[in-house]
């Protein structure tokens, strides 16, 4: 099976790749528009800020690439967040995959306990819906570290709880993506990446 | 009744953040080592074995502080980094030593989630603003080693060895402002003594920040964990030789703080 990480100016994409190794998959890390659609499974991972990455794709002609793409695709984190229509993070116009939009964690006036703004750290997830979830339950952690969140909507796949309920995973049709690592959510998050890969 | 009913349904249906265990791992030289109260350092093992048997016990996160000065030392942490990034599978901070954005870059390419920058911070808090800005918030902790005297809150460098004209309270929510993603506060007056973290002034420091704050220094037993996540309002503890030294089980905490209601994964 061939998997290909897609490269570009977004941090951490490394990550995914040792987290698949620890799996014992190999995949290549390429922005090479022949290698990403021949690819069995694409990952689109990527911590950063979401204009000056969306203008790199632009740039890059890989935003039309990721948008026609058949097979499995997994974005993560900033990816998730690409993948919907809008991201106030530099008013940004992102890939449209899922209709949803992404918004800034705002701290509430008259919280009850001190919620922290970015929302880091492991969170459980609820209303799992989606294969990329089999053998997981809503009792698991997975790590966070975002400041800005996708809503909810049709095509939620699992819902998690900060300041408001958000997308913590969104799938629609070969689209899947995730807001939490799972390459940094130990072994459940190792879990979602196998879940993936046997899709 | 009904309101606390309220209440309780909001604390355990909306907020489900674990408060995170992190244990800190001195590395010198490649080889863990935890110094007690920074002189009669004693070697603890490999880190990335180390940091492996934690993240199977149930730490969220660890710390990797390099405290070589020397150069060649330098060229062994980035590689150990590297080791670290693929072996484990939580995430990790590392500092030590990181005084430009080229350094902080070094460690990011290796895999590194987050950099913790101290001294060179206070020195230069242009830093926290460029590392922000060029990596993003998330991957930058502001570690501030500061220690009480008659009232007043010095920050430290050095390792708490030279006081500096910065105050703590003020200069975390600097930290902040300039664009830390978070906070790691060791009291230098409760650092090594076990007896327990600097709870009032961890809830101060707390209610003043947005962003979460992690406590350090004092951590001798369960107890004083599960006191510095509700009376420290701290969103992570962190501590080094009471786990390197076998005198909390990681399992045994998450277990203790989960009987008594805190939120723990």
């Amino acid at each position: 099976m061939k998997i290909v990480i897609i490269k570009y100016n977004a941090g951490n994409i490394r990550s995914v790749d040792f987290a698949l190794q620890r799996l014992g998959v190999s995949a290549l890390i390429s922005d090479n528009a022949q290698e990403i659609r021949s690819a069995d499974r694409v990952i689109f991972p990527g911590v950063g800020e979401a204009s000056t990455t969306m203008e790199f794709l632009i740039h890059h002609k890989l935003d039309t690439l990721i948008r026609d793409l058949k097979q499995p695709v997994l974005g993560i984190c900033l990816g998730l967040q690409l993948m919907c229509t809008h991201s106030e993070e530099g008013d940004t116009s992102c890939l449209g995959i899922f209709p949803e939009k992404v918004k800034k964690f705002v701290s509430l006036p008259n919280q009850l306990s001190e919620l922290k703004i970015p929302h880091m750290g492991w969170n459980n997830l609820k209303e799992l819906k989606s294969p990329l979830f089999k053998a997981i339950n809503e009792e698991d952690y997975f790590y966070f570290v975002h400041s800005f969140y996708a809503t909810t909507g049709v095509d939620t796949a699992a819902i998690c709880d900060y300041l408001i309920p958000f997308s913590a995973a969104l799938q629609r049709d070969n689209f899947y993506a995730t807001q939490f690592h799972p390459e940094k959510s130990g072994k459940t998050g190792a879990k979602i990446l196998e879940n993936f890969i046997n899709l | 009744m009904m309101k606390a009913y309220r209440l309780l349904t909001y604390l355990f249906f909306l907020n489900m953040l674990a408060k995170r265990i992190i244990p800190c791992l001195d590395i010198r030289d490649g080889q863990t080592v935890k110094g007690v109260n920074f002189v009669n350092i004693i070697n603890v093992g490999d880190p990335v074995e180390l940091g492996k048997l934690y993240a199977e016990q149930g730490a969220d996160e660890l710390v990797f502080l390099d405290i070589t000065a020397t150069h060649e030392g330098r060229k062994t942490f980035v590689e150990l980094v590297k080791r670290i990034a693929l072996n484990l599978d939580i995430p990790f901070t590392v500092g030590g030593g990181i005084s430009e954005i080229r350094d902080a870059e070094a460690l990011l390419a290796a895999g590194a989630d987050k950099i913790s920058i101290n001294s060179s911070a206070v020195r230069n808090p242009q830093l926290i603003d460029d590392l922000a800005r060029n990596f993003g918030s998330q991957f930058v902790v502001v570690a501030i080693d500061a220690l009480e005297t008659d009232s007043h809150w010095t920050v430290t460098v050095n390792g708490g060895r030279i006081p500096t004209d910065k105050e703590l309270f003020s200069w975390a929510k600097e930290a902040e402002n300039r664009g830390a993603g978070e906070i790691l506060f060791t009291s230098m007056n409760h650092d090594g003594t076990k007896n327990g973290f600097a709870n009032e002034e961890l809830a101060l420091l707390s209610e003043n920040l947005t962003i979460p704050l992690i406590a350090s220094g004092g951590a001798g037993s369960m107890e004083h964990f599960a006191e510095v996540f509700t009376l420290g309002k701290a969103d992570a503890g962190l501590a080094a030789s009471i786990f390197h030294f076998h005198e909390i089980a990681i399992p045994d905490l998450k277990h203790y703080l989960r009987d008594r209601g805190i939120c723990v994964r």
